[in-house]
């Protein structure tokens, strides 16, 4: 299963890329999978507040709802609207064109309490 | 964790890579590949499913017409050999034990099929109402159970008997069916539970991974796919056909449910809730089962909340998805009877938000 090396990742199975000042959010390639296939998404608007742990959209697929919690708490400035024609993409392309938000972090980012790939890849295992 | 059933074609699932769930205390396939290719395959050529977690329950001896008909809604004395019919079981308060299809065997002998998570509960039911000359057994370890079902799916069957599947009409079934590993022994009906053509296939557990690998062999050229549960409940969803837990409970009549076709209220026997289902059937019931549709963006699920537009609450969402064959946000819901004419504009209510829907007609999918 893919795991890019240089994002991190919360035990709620989203990924986090680095980007500057912000961050770069979207669900892993393991939590695509275990939700199959995937018909909607609902995200926050650019300007809204996320916080730590805290659900801040959700997605879809046909079998079931699950919430998306916030890694990092900050401000939204970029949401990805490309999801709400195609949410197929979280399917398709988890880590690149299906990312639902950019963050810009409140105060410390909070990328130390994320896990590495391998660490996340420890945890799913051991799920299974 | 408990220790989970498995079926005869657990192995079969592993190898061909299904994603499984517990499923009424079944470690069943929740999907393949993927519940829309699955369903897609189903409405366009066939889907193979194994079924084999429902319940099967003998009923035999010579009071056995009379014994059923004095527990089941629907008429027994109009079935005859090679008939099967769509019933239920209810309490006194005309609330659903579990919705069911029963199959002629012989005189004075039936086959019950009931759901896996309810057939303990079914056959304490039928225990309870016992008469003399009624002999009550669990089966359900001697079966299995296939379904194919699609519009290719009475080609690619026929392709595996000699049974001619073309006289089997809608809820007929043939009994002493051979099929590819299977020696005369197979039970066959034109049953389903899809909204499709097809058939299912009860037979001895031992012969059903010959069979099940048959279907898919003869079934590649047409393009069969093995269907897990995701996909089964898509499909029967689309079809209006009703779970029992969602459009059926012991909360939730049979008429309320609009399956009063399986109910009779003039026959002679009497059954667990007649006098209230009669009554029901007669003047009215003050909810029932409705479809819709979402007009704003959102998903309808089992256990939302209806409203109407001065904000009072006037039913619950019993099933609802986004229909992979219309990509329309469909549901199911229990409401008051006032606000289920075509059109009515009623509010979901999805994570504390208001979503606006409309009542549209049922079955959602006819092919």
């Amino acid at each position: 299963m893919e795991l890019p090396k240089e994002f991190r990742y919360s035990k709620e199975h989203e990924w986090v890329k680095e980007e500057g000042d912000n961050l770069r959010i979207g669900i892993t390639e393991f939590a695509q999978s275990e939700l199959g296939d995937v018909v909607f998404a609902e995200l926050p608007e650019v300007g809204d507040e996320v916080e730590v742990d805290e659900p801040f959209g959700s997605v879809e697929s046909v079998k079931t709802v699950s919430e998306l919690y916030a890694p990092v708490s900050g401000k939204v400035v970029e949401v990805n609207d490309e999801l709400e024609d195609s949410p197929e993409l979280v399917n398709e392309s988890p880590y690149d064109k299906a990312w639902m938000i950019v963050v810009e972090p409140s105060g410390k980012s909070g990328l130390d309490d994320l896990m590495s790939a391998d660490e996340y890849e420890a945890m799913i295992s051991e799920d299974e | 964790m408990d220790q989970q059933k498995k079926t005869p074609l657990y192995e079969e699932f592993v190898r061909l890579g299904a994603k499984t769930i517990n499923f009424g205390g079944w470690q069943m396939p929740v999907q393949f590949t993927g519940i829309k290719k699955e369903h897609a395959a189903v409405r366009e050529a066939a889907g193979l499913f194994d079924v084999s977690h429902m319940g099967e329950i003998s009923v035999k001896g010579e009071k056995a017409t009379a014994f059923l008909n004095s527990v089941l809604t629907n008429d027994v004395e109009k079935l005859s050999e090679g008939r099967a019919q769509y019933t239920m079981m209810c309490y006194e308060n005309g609330g659903t034990v579990d919705d069911l299809i029963v199959y002629y065997l012989n005189k004075n002998e039936y086959l019950l099929v009931v759901n896996a998570a309810n057939k303990d509960k079914d056959l304490e039911w039928l225990l309870a109402h016992q008469t003399g000359g009624v002999e009550i057994d669990d089966v359900s370890a001697f079966y299995a159970q296939l379904a194919i079902q699609g519009p290719k799916a009475e080609e690619i069957l026929q392709s595996l008997t000699d049974t001619q599947l073309q006289d089997i009409k809608f809820f007929r079934f043939h009994a002493g069916t051979s099929f590819a590993g299977v020696d005369g022994k197979a039970l066959v009906s034109r049953t389903g539970y899809t909204g499709e053509d097809g058939f299912e296939i009860y037979l001895p557990a031992s012969s059903a991974v010959d069979l099940w690998k048959a279907c898919l062999e003869a079934g590649e050229e047409y393009g069969i796919q093995p269907v897990g549960l995701g996909a089964r409940d898509t499909l029967r969803f689309e079809a209006g056909l009703p779970l029992y837990s969602q459009e059926l409970s012991e909360n939730i009549t049979p008429v309320e449910a609009g399956l009063g076709f399986a109910l009779k209220i003039d026959k002679e026997a009497n059954y667990p809730g007649k006098a209230v289902l009669k009554k029901q059937k007669q003047s009215g019931v003050g909810r029932k089962l409705a479809g819709i549709e979402m007009l704003d963006k959102g998903i309808p699920r089992t256990g939302y909340e209806v409203y109407d537009e001065d904000g009072e609450n006037i039913g619950f969402v019993t099933s609802g998805t986004q229909s992979p064959t219309l990509g329309k946000n469909l549901g199911l819901a229990i409401v008051k009877k006032e606000y289920t004419d075509l059109d009515q504009i009623v509010y979901v209510e999805v994570r504390k938000k208001m979503l606006k829907a409309k009542i549209i007609n049922t079955p959602f999918y006819k092919r």
